[in-house]
């Protein structure tokens, strides 16, 4: 049997379908020790703001049943870092197909961040991430809504040639509506989900765990919802999807593809086990090869 | 960072509250003074931050607090049971700091990682002088292992049922101590306390809620006089000068 594990997003080749989802693979220097990187699909690196930011205070982490909350609030040394110094020295130490991840509290600042990364070689595809729910006035405000969502979208194309994907937020009442919005405005994909909005309490002490109050819940727990917003989406629009959420097995990889995405983040479980990734793609062609998958692009959005 | 899978030798306790565990593989379990683990616990999402009391090749010595389900969970584990770590985590302490006496000042569970501290000075032939902090005489943690590798070692606890009545700061100042360079690792008023006391040769050893324990997540970020840093992957161990207290 084959067991072809390359899909081709957006017009990129990825020798298979495993990306390291932004905020859980640092920039990929942590782990360039302990593996190769050039096995990994591609890399969504940590998300990068037009300023340096320090994030949230500590404690920024909370374990729930099934997975965690954080609440790091994009810390991150800034969009010039990531163009100038981050991204070039990524690039020397693998040839993955890289993701700038992007965040803004403003269109001009998403604006600008796109403008930058598209002039960085190094960068391969720019993921605007509207969704992040652990910063104030910014991110998840322009995800949540249709056309704040088209706004940015529109914006950030403007900015950049390189193929773009725009990071969705689970914490809506409809996603569709939000998706054609960046479909219709030029975006090249959907990164989808980010976290879900929870929060945790520590009775003793009688306060939130998280100085935050609030954080993003991801892990294990998150497939099923994560799955349901891929197939709904995949229904809906025409470009492709990256599927995110409590993936952390090649079945949850196939089981993602089968909803409908062409490529997959693994995220909360490089926290568990730094070496997720590429255990994950280790198992994939055994698991095609039970499954009777010779080409893994094949069963993208079967069901 | 290792991937290391241990067979549990011995899990009982110490003090109150307090469980010495001991881990053996046929692979290299051996550390720098100051790094931690990250370990698997049964039923939970996120490993348990754990610092390194003493490492040999073959062994692995850590001292932990039960305070919450993920470490009421490891203590309960009964020898023979298999564990699934992350080993080689964190930077550790700089022996080489020290030129002649060094001062190490532990704070309850923070003593924890001064065992090899202490065993690994005293290899590289340094003075070393303990000052020891707990709240009462029954949570007393390792004296008689570090007066057995020489190191003098003082005793201070809160309540005064043992030793200088009081807390290190107090034992400091009481004690006055020769040193040209000082460890640190307690809980984080007991540190902040110390930091005026202590000469710019000191080195702090830090703690917070971490999510992976690698570098990835930025859970634990603190700010420095550099900059943001990660507790877990840049730390846990920063000199004085880093630390803008």
């Amino acid at each position: 049997m084959v067991n072809d594990t390359s899909v081709t997003l957006a017009g990129i080749r990825l020798q298979n379908p495993v990306i390291p989802a932004s905020g859980t693979f640092g920039f990929g220097f942590e782990m360039a020790g302990c593996f190769d990187l050039n096995r990994l699909g591609a890399i969504s690196l940590k998300g990068t703001t037009l300023e340096p930011r320090f994030g949230n205070p500590t404690p920024r982490i909370a374990e729930c049943s099934g997975g965690l909350l954080n609440a790091v609030g994009l810390q991150n040394p800034g969009i010039d870092a990531l163009v100038s110094d981050i991204a070039p020295r990524v690039r020397t130490l693998c040839k993955t197909p890289l993701i700038a991840n992007i965040s803004g509290f403003s269109l001009d600042e998403y604006g600008i961040c796109c403008e930058k990364a598209d002039q960085c070689e190094a960068l391969d595809i720019v993921e605007v991430n509207i969704s992040c729910p652990n910063v104030h006035k910014g991110g998840m405000v322009f995800g949540t809504d249709p056309k704040a969502a088209a706004a940015v979208t529109r914006r950030a194309r403007k900015a950049t040639h390189k193929p773009l994907f725009i990071k969705l937020s689970p914490n809506v009442t409809d996603i569709v509506p939000i998706a054609r919005a960046c479909e219709e405005e030029g975006a090249d994909g959907l990164t989808l989900i980010n976290t879900l909005l929870g929060m945790r309490i520590d009775i003793r002490r009688r306060r939130p765990v998280l100085a935050n109050r609030t954080g993003g819940f991801s892990g294990p727990a998150l497939l099923p919802i994560a799955l349901r917003f891929v197939n709904q989406v995949a229904k809906a629009c025409r470009i492709p999807l990256i599927g995110c959420g409590g993936v952390a097995s090649a079945e949850d990889v196939i089981e993602m593809m089968m909803a409908g995405a062409t490529a997959v983040q693994v995220g909360s479980a490089s926290l568990h086990d730094p070496l997720a990734c590429p255990a994950i793609i280790d198992q994939l062609p055994k698991v095609m090869e039970q499954l009777g998958i010779e080409h893994l692009k094949d069963i993208i959005g079967i069901v | 960072m290792e991937k290391r899978y241990c067979t549990l030798e011995s899990n009982s306790p110490v003090a109150p509250g307090v469980y010495r565990m001991t881990l053996s593989s046929d692979q290299d379990l051996r550390h720098r003074c100051g790094q931690f683990v990250e370990v698997a616990v049964p039923e939970k999402f996120l490993r348990r931050p754990l610092s390194v009391s003493l490492s040999q090749a073959d062994r692995l010595t850590l001292l932990y607090k039960v305070v919450g389900g993920g470490t009421a969970a490891l203590a309960a584990l009964q020898p023979g049971a298999g564990l699934d770590l992350l080993t080689g985590l964190g930077n550790g302490f700089d022996i080489e700091a020290c030129r002649n006496a060094a001062l190490l000042i532990g704070g309850g569970i923070g003593a924890a990682p001064l065992h090899q501290l202490c065993r690994d000075l005293r290899a590289a032939g340094r003075q070393v002088t303990v000052l020891l902090g707990f709240n009462t005489a029954s949570e007393i943690l390792l004296r008689d292992e570090l007066e057995a590798l020489g190191a003098t070692v003082h005793v201070a606890t809160a309540d005064g049922s043992k030793g200088i009545h009081g807390l290190v700061t107090d034992a400091l100042q009481q004690v006055r101590p020769t040193f040209d360079y000082a460890y640190v690792c307690g809980p984080m008023p007991m540190m902040r306390a110390l930091y005026p006391l202590l000469p710019e040769t000191s080195e702090f050893s830090l703690e917070e809620r971490m999510g992976c324990g690698t570098g990835l997540c930025f859970g634990c970020t603190i700010q420095t006089t550099e900059g943001p840093r990660r507790i877990c992957h840049e730390g846990p161990v920063f000199k004085k000068n880093l630390l803008p207290w």
